[in-house]
């Protein structure tokens, strides 16, 4: 038997700046995940709908746009129609620091900023997931 | 959620499909069961595969595809296989990136497949989600791999119709494809055909199938622009045109069956292996040579009576 951590990487929004979502696709499947990546101008639907299919643990989001405040939730509230609630919602760009705090005061993951290690992203999820995995 | 699994699978629960395929991706004892349950009853699709060296426009054909196929029936699986390393174990799958033509579909279903180090190769796993797509009503399958190596001819043992992409400067490499690839295509395609020498590789290829004296069915060579949907629909009449062409000469069910014959060997191989690797210490301490101890182990294996195990039930 063999257990894998899927992770769905995706980029909603307009922006397309996706340096920072390739890195951490690189660096997630290297840490030995099976990484999803969706590509740019994502609707909070077509996460959705991608992560239900491809059953994944975790969905990490790059938006570097702004729109980080309805996007996280938004995304957050679909999940929770569906009753997939049980996936980690987490993700990175550019995001003040009081706006994290309230986004996982709404039940979002850790959010990584500039500067950000790759390996902290994945130890995050690697703990995550082996507290959340029986 | 879990208890429930196979009722909600039934009733059409995505989540319950998309559950219970990773079940079965890692090879638990209740995906087993599952498959084992769903075997026998339902729907039957028909399997499409598409492979071809890395580049040429899988995953974009695949998106054209689905447009022309939704017109006829859009309840269409897809499964994406991408290679695993064999370093570390992880993937990246970045098929869907090209398919964005799916979300216009209720009812398309698509998986990325990591290739893992499954020792029955990847037609053991994707056999089963191949299944499991069927069972929940796709009439329709779409298996893309990557054409290198083992994966291509495991392809052509699991699907109907195996699709060949190549693009035009393929050309010269065709020669030396002549040996596996070419042989394996039900229906060529040559992709990026606004490119130049697109016409030159159709009659590359169409030179190098004529040495083949496989008799029946010869395949076609299209040219196609996946991008920009042009002439897609004449890939579309090809494997309808193959299609049938495998219902007259009843070769669609018997196919079908020597699939069956070929899965039970990759499982037997499969689980096998795996036995053995159990037996690890005893062979490494053993002063036996491989030969005897291979011998060893098949005459128990032989003992038994293959007579006997169908009497049972």
């Amino acid at each position: 038997m063999e257990r894998k951590i899927r992770v769905l990487i995706a980029k909603p929004g307009l922006d397309g700046h996706d340096r920072g979502a390739k890195v951490i696709v690189r660096a997630l499947a290297d840490a030995g995940m099976e990484v999803i990546y969706s590509g740019l101008h994502q609707t909070p639907e077509k996460i959705v709908k991608t992560a239900i299919e491809e059953d994944v643990n975790v969905i990490g989001l790059s938006i570097l746009s702004g729109a980080h405040m309805t996007i996280f939730p938004k995304v957050l509230e679909l999940l929770k129609t569906e009753n997939r609630n049980d996936i980690l919602l987490t993700g990175g760009g550019i995001i003040p620091e009081e706006d994290m705090e309230s986004l996982m005061k709404l039940g979002i993951g850790k959010l990584f900023g500039p500067g950000s290690k790759t390996s902290e992203t994945i130890d995050y999820i690697e703990k995550w997931y082996n507290e959340n995995n029986k | 959620m879990n208890n429930n699994l196979l009722s909600d699978f039934r009733k059409g629960d995505k989540k319950a499909l998309a559950r219970i395929i990773t079940l079965v991706e890692n090879e638990t004892k209740k995906g087993m069961e599952i498959i084992s349950e769903l075997y026998s009853e339902g729907n039957v699709g028909y399997r499409i595969g598409i492979t071809g060296p890395p580049g040429v426009g899988k995953s974009t054909t695949v998106n054209a595809l689905l447009k022309e196929l939704s017109l006829i029936d859009e309840n269409i699986g897809i499964i994406a296989v991408d290679p695993s390393s064999p370093f570390t174990g992880g993937a990246m799958l970045g098929d869907r990136l090209r398919m964005n033509n799916s979300y216009d579909y209720e009812n398309v279903f698509i998986r990325s497949v990591a290739s893992r180090g499954s020792l029955g190769g990847l037609s053991a796993a994707t056999e089963n989600i191949a299944v499991l797509m069927e069972r929940f009503g796709k009439n329709t399958l779409l298996i893309e791999t990557v054409g290198v190596g083992q994966s291509e001819l495991d392809i052509m043992e699991i699907t109907d119709t195996v699709i060949v992409l190549l693009v035009p400067e393929s050309g010269d490499s065709i020669q030396a494809m002549k040996a596996g690839i070419m042989e394996i295509g039900d229906i060529f395609v040559v992709n990026k055909a606004d490119r130049e020498g697109a016409d030159r590789a159709v009659q590359y290829i169409k030179t190098v199938l004529s040495l083949n004296d496989k008799k029946g069915w010869i395949p076609p060579v299209i040219k196609i622009t996946a991008k920009n949907n042009d002439n897609v629909n004449e890939l579309v009449d090809s494997i309808k045109e193959h299609k049938n062409y495998l219902k007259t000469n009843k070769l669609l069910d018997k196919n079908r069956k020597s699939r069956k014959i070929e899965e039970v060997e990759n499982l037997l191989r499969d689980m096998f292996i795996k036995n053995l690797k159990l037996n690890r210490e005893k062979i490494i301490k053993s002063n036996e040579s491989p030969y005897k101890i291979a011998m060893k182990i098949m005459n128990n294996i032989e003992k038994v009576d293959t007579e006997d195990l169908w009497k049972e039930k």
